[in-house]
């Protein structure tokens, strides 16, 4: 129960400010002005059409980066010749702070769906790869001499060994990837996009509707909140074996 | 047919040369002890028969399937005992025989815990029911008490020696424990000097006494040692 004491005496607090007047409505619309925005979005069908845009792009964005960081981090990982090849340009390019790509992304991609999926990828991509590149790394040799003493051939000692002692690595990347999808689909969505969730933030700053922007953001928390709560569901099923303290 | 023979061994790390000429024979059912100072290349020897060093020079011909078990259990910790026994199975036969080994080293009840949940001497135990599954012909055994305690180290050992009297595999011991030596081996030979050669071979029940070892090894039961350097004085 103590984890709802907070949450329900914030919005006791916002209940009490809006209605004696401390805070004006344009400023911050009250719980129950929210409420009702939220009822109507969801009766008109535009929560679930702005829902729906925004998880197909976060989900897309996200499939190729994780794709793209599986291939990439297993070649870096495995290959000291490939990481001297591949890494030092890909750490350089994730040295630059990755919404300094938008411009160009915009340029380049124009401002459609692409761009959009595009700049999701970025941001997701980079926590899976360092953190895969990591667990390769990270692996114990001692286990994969015990495969070497039974005779193992590299792809069996690959698909036996290596892939399950990295993968609890390769999830928590992925869970810190997914936020990252989170993170970037705002910005993608708050520059230029007629949907999505984002959308509903610029609508409601243009059209001066602290509740429409307030439905937003409970949106992405929801959103959030839903995904990260998933990943861990994930990592409990198929990692539940690692003997270390749960973060 | 020897289970093992182990001519003209040469392996170097770097400028330290480990071996230089070792030759040694196993024969079938023999359970060999290899002890020695720390360092002296008992470890080394045993990797070099388990494929885990390459030998620089020389030749080292097995019979059969090697098992291994190392120091640490080196379970999988992603698959639970039954799986991290059944791990080296190639077929339905071998596969069939998990159940045999897990009851063998004591381990049948627990065969769906998975590698956290077991105590140091269980784990060891599954890594050694792992060794067992392919009915090697030779078990190589690194310091397989080394990281128990002593009671641990004790119940282990009756079990090694049960299974080993009930498998007829031939194995080698490598450990800096005479008792160890003296309760699980025929023969024991005692390597030292860099390079290390077989200062010491003998057979346990004659000519190879807690004594005669300790003193190829170094050591006085009878602070010998302390008493000579006070005498120097």
């Amino acid at each position: 129960m103590v984890r709802f004491a907070v949450p329900a005496g914030l919005v006791a607090l916002w209940w009490i400010a809006t209605s004696l007047g401390w805070v004006k409505s344009y400023q911050f619309a009250s719980p129950h002005d929210v409420a009702s925005e939220l009822q109507q979005l969801a009766l008109t069908g535009v929560l679930w059409h702005d829902v729906s845009v925004s998880v197909a792009r976060v989900a897309a964005g996200f499939g190729i980066a994780l794709l793209l960081a599986i291939v990439l981090g297993s070649l870096v990982g495995g290959s000291r010749g490939i990481e001297r090849a591949l890494d030092p340009t890909l750490q350089a390019i994730r040295a630059v702070p990755s919404l300094a790509w938008v411009p160009l992304i915009l340029m380049g991609l124009g401002i459609g769906e692409t761009a959009k999926i595009a700049l999701v990828a970025i941001g997701a991509f980079f926590p899976i790869y360092v953190a895969l590149v990591a667990g390769i790394r990270g692996v114990d040799r001692k286990l994969v001499e015990v495969g070497t003493t039974f005779g193992l051939s590299r792809s069996a000692l690959i698909v036996r060994v290596l892939i399950p002692a990295t993968l609890p690595q390769l999830l928590v990347g992925a869970r810190i990837g997914l936020t990252q999808a989170w993170l970037f689909l705002v910005a993608a969505e708050l520059l230029a996009a007629t949907s999505g969730i984002g959308f509903l933030l610029t609508d409601g700053q243009q059209t001066t509707r602290t509740d429409e922007i307030l439905v937003a953001i409970l949106l992405f928390a929801a959103c959030g909140k839903l995904s990260e709560s998933g990943m861990r569901w994930l990592e409990k099923r198929l990692v539940g074996w690692t003997d270390t303290v749960p973060a | 047919m020897s289970a093992a023979r182990i001519r003209h061994l040469q392996k170097a790390y770097g400028t330290h040369l480990v071996f230089d000429g070792l030759d040694l024979d196993v024969e079938r059912g023999e359970r060999i002890a290899v002890l020695g100072a720390s360092g002296c290349g008992k470890s080394t020897l045993l990797r070099c028969i388990a494929g885990l060093e390459r030998p620089d020079a020389g030749t080292i011909a097995t019979s059969g399937e090697i098992g291994v078990v190392f120091q640490e259990p080196r379970l999988f910790p992603w698959l639970d005992v039954e799986r991290n026994v059944a791990f080296p199975a190639r077929n339905a036969n071998e596969r069939a025989r998990v159940d045999g080994v897990l009851g063998l080293v004591g381990l049948a009840h627990a065969a769906k815990r998975l590698p956290k949940q077991l105590s140091g001497g269980m784990a060891q135990r599954a890594a050694l029911a792992r060794a067992l599954v392919r009915d090697p012909h030779l078990l190589l055994l690194d310091e397989p008490f080394g990281a128990l305690d002593a009671l641990r180290r004790i119940e282990l050992r009756a079990a090694v020696r049960e299974i080993l009297e009930f498998t007829k595999a031939s194995a080698i011991l490598v450990t800096h424990d005479v008792e160890d030596a003296l309760a699980l081996a025929d023969r024991v030979i005692v390597l030292a000097g860099a390079p290390a050669e077989v200062v010491f071979t003998g057979t346990v029940g004659e000519d190879a006494t807690r004594a005669a070892i300790l003193g190829a090894l170094g050591v006085s039961e009878h602070g010998g040692h302390a008493r000579r350097a006070q005498a120097r004085v």
